[in-house]
């Protein structure tokens, strides 16, 4: 098979190197040693020499940034450090003392509080707009606009929101005095709407991303199957709920388990925002993570936590992934 | 499409008078930043709010950028974010091409590795990546924050090695027949045919590194240092008060933004949802 490439050479060289890797194993396979073994051999190093050359650089990048630090942050946990001073193995003293601290179960409750919130509003949000788009015309200029508070820097977005909740004088609380007549929260001051508002700032800026996923996954539905429901005279709502939302349910365990995870990191809202206030109303879990190392030189603490955030999102995604079995829906 | 039927009109109607609200109230905050940040301070307080600043004060805009050095930010943003995207690109495609055509031993084992790591937190292996910086002497500086984001994206790996596998074996084969050695095939046949992945990667991992935040907050003191999310933070913090001000900031930090984004909105948009759905 003679394939014009840019690199033969105009003679048409007879090749010397290795036919495709299959067929020296092939060979070997075949149990016939011989002057074929060594060279079958010597191929192999070269491919094994190849592979790991072609996987180096993120390969360094896998255990200089990722495994080591890994490996790092959990014996850190187990001791304690301030970065300067003499480092102390203390066993799980870290996260005995973390489980006294009430600040670290603040940070947990507001954490999960806030992904409670969050992520069901999130998903529902999104597949009605994602179900609406994918029913109208002009679906680039709606997506468009769902999209534009994703590509936004989160730091910009919680400035403006700043003045946006603002209780006395911001748009949206006189706007809820004036056309609703209520008196609305002190948002960004109140503790018991703290967590809410950032809730709200975080479903304003995430559903562009939901939805765009959605829009993909709809589109992923063969069109055969909703006609065919259609055919059987069933209605809008019929179709949604036993062709469109089982068809969905792997974009929604995917999205599921995405956004849950982005939840617990949220941290960006909560430092520039309310820097954890009013208080510890907005403190998040990576805030405290952030806290401790960073404010109280903790890193033992600190990288405590940071295990223990692992580990929530750990068994909350194979919570998720074994609980698929039960309401996902894999086309065969 | 059969005649539009009066329920199906008012339908459609419904549908698009929902989906204009809702894009209304993204788009609003985005309008509210740009006319705030004309106002001065005497017209933060009015209640009910004004929306168009009357005076206007352009100036905010000039003494926002001169404020904090934000000329260097974007360049500081600019090249971190370039840098990382394109080192990211090569080092994960050449990544992907190892795992999906070339037999090296422990291949399997060290993908599974690799895609366990993508349920690794960043907040468990930042804070050893700072003390790793600073025995290194790289904290407050650039390295910290592009090599390791250069050398390492499992989520690309594994994209990108999905691609790959759909590409038919039988282009290189003919290559490697004729005698190119395994980095010719990878530049000339392989990469030119993941054009698509590759752009789709690379703009996300753009949108996620300029918009990192975390990162440089941990790594970076000097302000000229600064990108710009961290500049913008530095700005709140040290102008809490002068709302318009800081809304001049938040202007300049996205409005280059909004306008690339939205010049390029439909390979942004099918990136992500292309990036999200290969399973």
């Amino acid at each position: 098979m003679r394939v014009k490439t840019p690199w033969t050479s105009s003679e048409g060289r007879a090749s010397t190197v290795a036919p495709p890797t299959a067929s020296p194993e092939r060979a070997a396979e075949g149990g016939r040693p011989g002057p074929r073994a060594s060279s079958a051999a010597r191929r192999r190093l070269g491919e094994a020499a190849w592979g790991f050359a072609f996987v180096g650089p993120q390969l360094v990048g896998l255990v200089v940034f990722v495994l080591g630090p890994l490996v790092f942050a959990i014996a850190l946990s187990l001791m304690t450090w301030d970065g300067f001073g003499t480092r102390e193995f203390v066993g799980l003293e870290n996260f005995a003392q973390q489980a006294r601290d009430e600040t670290f179960w603040v940070s947990l409750r507001n954490t999960a509080y806030f992904t409670a919130l969050l992520l069901p509003s999130d998903l529902i949000c999104s597949l009605l707009v994602a179900l609406a788009v994918n029913n109208v015309r002009g679906k680039v200029l709606y997506r468009l606009f769902f999209f534009m508070p994703v590509v936004t820097s989160s730091v910009a977005v919680s400035v403006v929101w700043l003045w946006l909740l603002n209780g006395e004088f911001g748009p949206v609380n006189s706007y809820l005095r004036d056309w609703f007549g209520i008196e609305p929260p002190n948002w960004i001051v109140d503790p018991a709407w703290v967590i809410p508002a950032i809730a709200l700032v975080s479903l304003w800026r995430g559903i562009g991303f939901t939805m765009v996923i959605f829009l993909a996954g709809l589109q992923g539905i063969p069109r055969t199957l909703v006609e065919a429901a259609e055919i059987d005279g069933a209605g809008a709502l019929r179709t949604f709920w036993h062709v469109t939302l089982p068809m969905l349910s792997p974009t929604i365990l995917f999205l599921t388990i995405t956004s849950m995870i982005g939840s617990f990191q949220v941290f960006d809202l909560a430092y520039v925002m309310t820097n954890g206030g009013p208080g510890d109303a907005s403190r998040t879990l990576v805030f405290h993570i952030y806290d401790l190392a960073f404010v109280d030189f903790e890193f033992g603490a600190s990288a405590a936590s940071a295990v223990v955030l692992f580990v929530i999102l750990l068994v909350l995604t194979l919570a998720q992934l074994w609980a698929q079995r039960r309401w996902v829906y894999y086309e065969e | 499409m059969a005649r539009p039927r009066p329920a199906a009109l008012v339908w459609r109607v419904a549908l698009h008078l929902f989906l204009a609200t809702g894009a209304l109230l993204m788009a609003l905050p985005f309008i509210w930043m740009v006319l705030s940040s004309f106002k001065d301070i005497s017209q933060v307080f009015v209640v009910p709010p004004t929306w168009w600043p009357s005076p206007a004060h352009p100036e905010n805009l000039a003494n926002a950028w001169n404020a904090l050095p934000f000329a260097r930010a974007y360049l500081n943003s600019a090249y971190i974010t370039v840098t990382i995207v394109v080192m990211q690109l090569l080092t994960c495609a050449m990544a992907a091409y190892a795992f999906a055509r070339i037999r090296f031993p422990f291949r399997g084992g060290l993908f599974v590795l690799f895609l366990a790591t993508l349920m690794v937190p960043s907040q468990l292996t930042v804070i050893p990546l700072y003390l790793i910086m600073k025995w290194i002497g790289w904290l407050d500086t650039h390295w910290a924050i592009i090599v390791p984001a250069a050398l390492f994206n499992a989520f690309g790996v594994f994209m990108l090695r999905q691609f790959i596998k759909g590409i038919p074996v039988a282009l290189e084969e003919a290559a490697i027949v004729d005698g190119a050695s395994r980095w010719t095939v990878f530049w000339h046949i392989v990469l030119p045919l993941l054009r698509a992945p590759l752009a789709a990667l690379g703009i996300f991992s753009f949108l996620a590194q300029w918009n990192n935040f975390f990162g440089p907050l941990i790594f970076l003191s000097t302000p000229e240092k600064f990108t710009v999310p961290l500049l913008v933070a530095q700005f709140k913090g040290q102008y809490t008060t002068d709302f318009p001000l800081m809304m001049a900031a938040a202007s300049i930090a996205v409005v280059p933004v909004l306008v690339v984004f939205v010049l390029g909105q439909r390979y942004i948009v099918e990136g992500i949802a292309l990036t999200g759905v290969t399973r």
